[in-house]
């Protein structure tokens, strides 16, 4: 015990304060926008999101505190089961989940509801990042050494695919490939795990009922609903657009305020915040987020050992694509497949699931020093 | 603490791969910062003028409802193209100028509109008020060649619905309402959304699904008076389906013009399908006072009536059967043999059981009565010795058989089950056993039995199709447009009553004679066209210790329930009619007439009147009470 606080003490003096910083940052930033995005011009006071908000950080700090304080190299003996509850998980929501928004993604839990999905992503990682431990093979690994991972990856993106939530879907693979890809995948193997994607997706779409196939086209091309997905689009561009170099103003964006913009406080939040901040804001929003990059970046640079490397990697890269995908929803790069912006966006499973993906990060970090 | 000898050291790969990815990271942000600036920047003008009257917008097209036709096709329920008139305040510098303006041009009062315009205050901005609806063609015209002078007056087609049988058929088909918000939150993932309607009642209700339309809609970009400049985007909608019933508009039609003016319901059935040919419930309402949007009053009015028009009674309406609850004594005597036909029973006009008494609607009584005799003059005393040779279990179980005391299963909502009591039911409502002085009450379809004129009727098709039970339906087709299928409903049997040749025959004798006879209580449906089997049956609404008190000297609502079920044409039955009349009276002279004209309609339809043998014989059987 006494030997075990005194390691406590040094690990304190290397916890990566930084990171902790950046990402309170954007969670502060990310309550003011919620308060804005359901701020209510006619009562003169918002819902009492932005407060639930500010509960689920709390929260969201003990879930980090937590994932930061054990050793990661623990993560060896409970990433499989990890897996196994979140794929339980996953297959209740199923069966017993909430609907909501056309989907059923979420488990009624009394005092809140969870939704698995945030969790199968950072299952994912822990999982991989445990098979991918050791030294891979001379010249890199082949497609036919990675079948345990498929395995286990593929029932998670079924089941959140069959929700329907694509957008959670397509995270889920992302982060994948990425893992897949540095833990060391050999290009050629890489080139034909793509083109074996493009040979299932017609066996997929066969076997699609027409109402998912017209789905899928809009979330292609969100022309083909210009009542739906393509009018939010055009409304988003124009909040975005509108905030021209220095912003409307706090509590002053009207394509928010006329409720012109769809999920104001979740997947489009990003343009409530471009409407009021301009330019400028979204250079500091997204500077916050290039900065939890490159520090996460040197986490995995400077980690100890292969699985510290891996899953600071797999959390670094939860963060990127969500971002990525999610900016360039809102602003009309990319389809709309409904991606929150991590940190940033309402939701409390959310919240909790990327704050333990920065303590993962701390966790690596503070421990590049022991032996 | 951990092994760390299976942990390996990151492999200078790993940094490599590090660097590189810094580098890729670095340019998608660029990439993001790029666009951010595309938009922002070099588009910020042009997106800040569009954000600043919001100019794009979204206008719906709703889609047109499935019409409705009768049995022959004629039609029963269309949609029609209306206009609603519109106003967006926000395109106008001077909300209340233009109102001015816009009143003067229609004729209508000005305060009247600012008056609309105070109520919708605290809306959301850009959402338009309704300042009319179903506009007449004058205004329409008034209002486009005004245009110029009237901000943000727009006008909005949408299709109306129309009920073209008026009320005669409101509880069958129903009514639409605009969806609510508990409905909306229900449904949203069907495509409905704020303003849109939705059937709220009868088939309007059940069949929405197919009945409805699919929106469509335009995403327009208006000028800076809320004008449309360009369509960006169309989407077409797509009319609902039509349906196709198994009821005939002419029989419905009489049915509701029998019972104008007074509370009941009356139901007519195909005997070999159950189908429903008519229903009808009074007092009705008029859902084209839905259709244009019902007022604020008019709902209390409707809901608060204490005559209930909004309740189907058809289906709702839960009575004492009366005397007609003796067809199923009758079928339960013979089925189980509990007496012979030919045995006769003496009747004084009361029976004493127990302390106490129970009488015979005929005081000086009816001599000896055997089944025959019994059914067709309704002597209370016979069917009371017939129920103790009985018991009351045996006695439910037979009307259950029969579709009574359970949901016939119709497609509509709130149907009720009415009651069957048996001695189980008795000590579970009420923790006792079932009295044997209970059930001389039971025998004549009074005490705890109750049923719904559904039910009745039911009961009257499976009694003549020989002892098939139907679930009762009214929908035998879904088509498109143009005209493909898409679902056609057939007859469903609920169950097959394996009733004795010689049951059936005694039973359709007794009640052809209840109406034939001229002996028989039912003698006011006597048809010269038709020959018309039936029983007559008078529902005691206040219980009446001892002296027998004539109906009509009763107040109104203490007066008795009057029915009349029947079958017709007696020896080859095709109808099967249940009427029943609040208050009406005597079976016999309140409710037979009734179900006479409503059989005499369908068969006058069929082309073939079906004449009898007994077509000469006399004007109309004296009316009976029972």
């Amino acid at each position: 015990m006494e030997k075990r606080v005194l390691i406590d003490r040094r690990l304190a003096s290397h916890f990566d304060w930084t990171l902790l910083g950046v990402a309170v940052g954007l969670i502060l930033l990310g309550i003011l926008t919620i308060y804005s995005a359901t701020y209510s011009i006619t009562e003169h006071r918002a819902s009492g999101l932005a407060s639930r908000q500010f509960y689920w950080f709390l929260i969201g700090v003990a879930a980090m505190l937590g994932a930061s304080i054990f050793d990661y190299h623990r993560v060896d003996r409970f990433a499989y089961p990890f897996y196994g509850a979140v794929l339980l998980l996953l297959a209740l929501v199923l069966s017993i989940g909430s609907m909501g928004g056309g989907s059923q993604r979420w488990l009624n839990l009394g005092f809140f509801t969870l939704q698995p999905s945030e969790l199968a992503k950072l299952a994912i990682v822990l999982a991989l990042a445990k098979f991918l431990q050791y030294d891979e093979p001379v010249g890199g690994y082949r497609l036919r050494d990675l079948w345990a991972p498929f395995l286990f990856v593929a029932p998670l993106v079924l089941l959140t695919l069959v929700q329907p939530d694509l957008g959670t879907a397509v995270t889920l693979v992302l982060v994948f490939l990425s893992v897949v890809l540095m833990g060391g995948l050999q290009v050629r193997s890489l080139l034909g795990l793509v083109a074996a994607g493009l040979t299932f997706l017609p066996i997929a779409w066969h076997f699609l009922k027409p109402y998912q196939r017209n789905r899928i086209w809009t979330f292609l091309n969100p022309d083909l609903d210009p009542l739906g997905a393509g009018y939010h689009v055009i409304q988003s561009k124009i909040a975005i657009g509108s905030g021209r170099l220095l912003g409307k103003g706090y509590l002053k964006g009207t394509q928010n305020r006329l409720d012109f913009l769809p999920a104001q406080h979740t997947d489009f939040a990003f343009a409530v915040f471009a409407e009021e901040w301009g330019f400028i804001g979204c250079l500091v929003l997204l500077g916050l987020y290039l900065a939890l990059m490159v520090i996460a970046l040197r986490v995995v640079a400077r980690a100890k050992d292969r699985l510290g490397a891996l899953l600071a990697f797999g959390a670094l890269s939860i963060f990127f694509w969500q971002v990525v995908i999610n900016v360039a929803m809102v602003t009309g790069l990319m389809p709309v497949v409904g991606i929150p912006l991590p940190l940033l966006s309402y939701g409390g499973s959310s919240m909790v699931s990327m704050m333990l993906a920065v303590g993962l990060l701390i966790n690596v970090s503070m421990r590049r020093f022991t032996f | 603490m951990i092994s760390l000898s299976s942990q390996k050291e990151v492999p200078p790969e790993f940094r490599q791969r590090t660097q590189l990815l810094v580098t890729a990271v670095a340019i998608v942000f660029l990439l993001l910062f790029g666009r951010l600036f595309f938009l922002q920047i070099v588009e910020g003008e042009r997106f800040t003028y569009l954000s600043e009257n919001n100019r794009i917008r979204l206008k719906k097209v709703p889609g047109t409802r499935g019409m409705v036709f009768d049995r022959r096709g004629q039609l029963l329920v269309d949609s029609r193209p209306s206009f609603d008139l519109l106003f967006v305040p926000e395109d106008t510098s001077d909300p209340e100028q233009t109102l001015s303006q816009l009143a003067r041009f229609l004729g209508r009062e000005e305060g009247e509109l600012l008056d609309l315009l105070q109520e919708n205050k605290s809306r959301p901005p850009f959402q338009e008020i309704v300042l009319g609806r179903d506009l007449d063609w004058p205004s329409v015209v008034a209002v486009e060649t005004h245009q110029l002078e009237l901000p943000g007056v727009t006008l909005r087609t949408r299709p109306r619905r129309s009920y073209l049988a008026n009320s005669m058929a409101a509880h069958l088909l129903g009514y639409l309402g605009e969806i609510g918000p508990k409905q909306l939150k229900a449904q949203k993932a069907k495509g409905y959304s704020i303003g849109d309607e939705i059937g709220q009642f009868g088939l309007e209700r059940r069949w929405e699904e197919f009945l409805r339309g699919r929106s469509g809609g335009q995403q327009v970009e208006v000028d800076a008076l809320g004008r449309r400049v360009r369509v960006l985007h169309e989407v077409g909608d797509i009319p609902g389906y039509n349906v196709l019933l198994t009821l005939d508009r002419e029989v419905q039609e009489t049915a509701y013009e029998v019972l104008h003016r007074k509370e009941g319901a009356i139901v007519a059935l195909e005997v070999g399908s159950g189908a429903v040919l008519a229903m009808v419930s009074t007092p009705a309402f008029d859902p084209n006072v839905f259709a244009r949007g019902v007022t604020a009053e008019e709902w209390r009015g409707l809901a608060g009536d204490h005559l209930h028009p909004l309740n189907n009674r058809a289906v709702q309406g839960q009575y004492p059967p009366g005397s007609t609850f003796k067809i199923v004594l009758t079928i339960a005597a013979l089925e189980e043999g509990a007496i012979q036909p030919e045995t006769p029973l003496l009747c004084h006009g009361s029976m004493l059981f127990g302390n106490r008494v129970f009488r015979d609607w005929k005081p000086q009584g009816h001599g000896a009565v055997d089944l025959h005799k019994g059914l067709v003059q309704s002597c209370d005393v016979y069917f009371y010795q017939l129920g103790q040779r009985l018991g009351v279990d045996r006695i439910a179980r037979y009307a259950r058989a029969l579709g009574l005391g359970e949901k016939s299963g119709i497609e509509l909502d709130d149907e009720k089950a009415g009651l069957i009591p048996d001695s189980e039911w008795k000590q579970k409502r009420f923790g006792q056993p079932w009295f044997p002085g209970e059930t001389p009450s039971i025998s004549i379809g009074q005490g705890y039995v109750s049923v719904t004129p559904l039910q009745m009727a039911n009961l009257m098709a499976t009694v003549a199709n020989g002892g098939t039970l139907y679930r009762p339906w009214f929908v035998r087709k879904i088509e498109s447009l143009d005209g493909a299928v898409i679902r056609e409903y057939r007859p469903e049997k609920i169950r097959s009553i394996p009733l004795k040749q010689t049951t059936l025959e005694q039973l359709r004798g007794a009640l052809s004679d209840v109406v034939n006879s001229g002996e028989g209580t039912g003698g006011a449906a006597k048809s010269q066209i038709v020959q018309i089997a039936g029983k007559t049956g008078t529902a005691q609404v206040a219980e009446m210790r001892g002296k027998v008190v004539k109906s009509e000297q009763l107040s109104y609502l203490t007066r008795d329930h009057a029915w009349f079920v029947a079958y017709a044409p007696a020896d080859k039955p095709e109808i099967a009619v249940a009427v029943l009349v609040e208050h009406g009276g005597h079976g016999g002279s309140a409710a037979a007439p009734l179900a006479k004209k409503v059989i005499e309609k369908y068969l006058s339809l069929r082309g073939e009147p079906a004449p009898s043998s007994e077509r000469l014989a006399g004007g109309h059987g004296e009316t009976r009470a029972d």
